[in-house]
């Protein structure tokens, strides 16, 4: 059986640990912990190794859902979940333009550990605050060609939606360079 | 135990910062692959400083510090011979060419400078040798270090923020794709300039500090302001691994067929979800 594995990545509560669990066939086994900085308490547990889902396609091929921690103290784990990755999705709070910036180093570490195939999803968009894509794209340093897709976490098809244009950038990679 | 150690453990700003609380005396040596330095303390106060591989004597630091011309550097290197440092100070004083408060000044920004020079250092061996005393025969100044070390905290705090803007220096710049961008209109400093020259998709930033003759301090700082400025863009350089040599560690020993099959399957799962 081959495993194939993507990462759900981006900073604190942006919505990666709803993200895997929305779509993901099994209980997210997730390394919860209660928040222990003031700071950051805007909710009551934060991922601190990783979060883990699976979409089973059938018995000879499984797909994997990888959540990165998203404080800043945890970011030893990034390129270990990096390691052999279809493509990564870095996942931004729209609501909270004070982790733009965050989110930017991220997509940068990311993009240096591997060179895969990555799309960036604008969460919380049914959130009153939320920012237009086209002003998040200049925020966030996007070229044009960069996949920039509107999401809610919650939502199922928005999530398979970000799920399938990774997926099809990847494809399309393979599509352009077929030896 | 002898105060000894690595950079990349105890900082040079926490290094002054150890010898101007404790009021020590000596020494401090640093050593890296490309330079060693001496800073000299009396009491917790910096009283001496150089870079081992830069021209430290009186006239150059005067030189350097535009107090003299090319041609009183010429005359006063000829005439110093053995001469000490005070004896020459004393020499250019009586001439008339400068008071003793611009020699004092123009060695306190040297020393200040060699110690600036050294926050940038990431790596490198250091020791603290108290039994160094200063030798009797160079001008007394002593400087403060206080300001040094906020100074040094603050670029610490700013390079640690650079390294997260820009993480790998393996990458390459390429010009923004924004219509209309006229570079022209840009104030950019010299510096920047020497870096934007070098600006090719094929040169990675590590390259570019190289021929720019930046270190990696200066090179994240100028790329960070282009970035922010929206001239330029972080690339895969040419001949870096590229998104399909990542592909292909994620398919490990799968044809190229196989892995579109593969993908596809996927895509097939997840909208049947």
């Amino acid at each position: 059986m081959l495993t194939v594995k993507m990462v759900v990545t981006g900073p604190f509560n942006a919505g990666k640990t709803q993200f895997i669990r929305t779509v993901s066939e099994i209980d997210v086994v997730s390394t919860e912990q209660a928040i222990s900085s003031e700071a950051e308490r805007v909710k009551q547990n934060t991922t601190v190794a990783m979060d883990f889902g699976r979409i089973t396609v059938d018995e000879s091929l499984v797909l994997s859902l990888f959540g990165t921690p998203g404080q800043k103290r945890f970011d030893f784990m990034w390129e270990i979940l990096s390691e052999g990755m279809l493509g990564f999705i870095v996942m931004v709070d729209s609501t909270r333009p004070e982790t733009f910036r965050e989110a930017r180093n991220i997509l940068e570490a990311f993009r240096a550990f591997s060179p895969t195939p990555y799309v960036i999803a604008a969460s919380k968009q049914d959130l009153e605050g939320a920012w237009d894509l086209e002003d998040m794209r200049i925020a966030l340093r996007l070229d044009a060609d960069v996949k920039l897709l509107a999401c809610v976490s919650k939502d199922k098809e928005s999530v398979k939606n970000a799920l399938l244009e990774l997926l099809e950038s990847i494809l399309l990679e393979l599509d352009t360079n077929p030896n | 135990m002898a105060l000894q150690g690595n950079l990349q453990d105890f900082s040079i700003t926490q290094l002054l910062n150890l010898i101007n609380l404790a009021k020590k005396s000596g020494a401090l040596l640093v050593r890296n692959n490309a330079a060693s330095a001496r800073v000299q303390f009396r009491n917790g106060e910096m009283v001496y400083a150089q870079m081992d591989e830069e021209a430290h004597n009186l006239p150059h630091i005067l030189f350097k510090a535009n107090k003299i011309t090319d041609n009183q550097l010429r005359s006063l290197q000829n005439r110093s011979g053995s001469m000490g440092e005070k004896e020459l100070g004393l020499l250019i004083v009586n001439a008339g060419n400068l008071s003793q408060q611009d020699i004092v000044e123009s060695l306190r920004s040297h020393f200040s400078n060699v110690v600036r020079g050294l926050f940038a250092w990431e790596d490198g061996q250091f020791k603290f040798d108290d039994t160094q005393e200063h030798s009797g025969d160079h001008i007394p100044v002593s400087i403060s270090v206080d300001n040094l070390v906020i100074e040094g905290s603050r670029l610490v705090h700013e390079v640690e923020q650079l390294k997260l803007e820009i993480p790998d220096l393996n990458m390459a710049l390429a010009f923004a794709e924004r219509p209309g961008i006229d570079l022209k209109k840009f104030s950019l400093s010299v510096d920047e300039w020497r870096v934007v020259s070098y600006i090719n998709p094929k040169n990675t930033i590590n390259q570019i500090a190289k021929a720019s003759k930046n270190n990696n301090n200066q090179i994240r700082r100028i790329v960070f302001s282009l970035l922010e400025a929206g001239i330029v863009r972080m690339v895969r350089p040419a001949g870096a691994p590229t998104q399909l040599d990542g592909l292909e560690s994620a398919f490990p020993g799968v044809e190229r067929s196989e892995q579109k099959t593969l993908v596809t399957r996927l895509i097939d799962r997840i909208r049947s979800i």
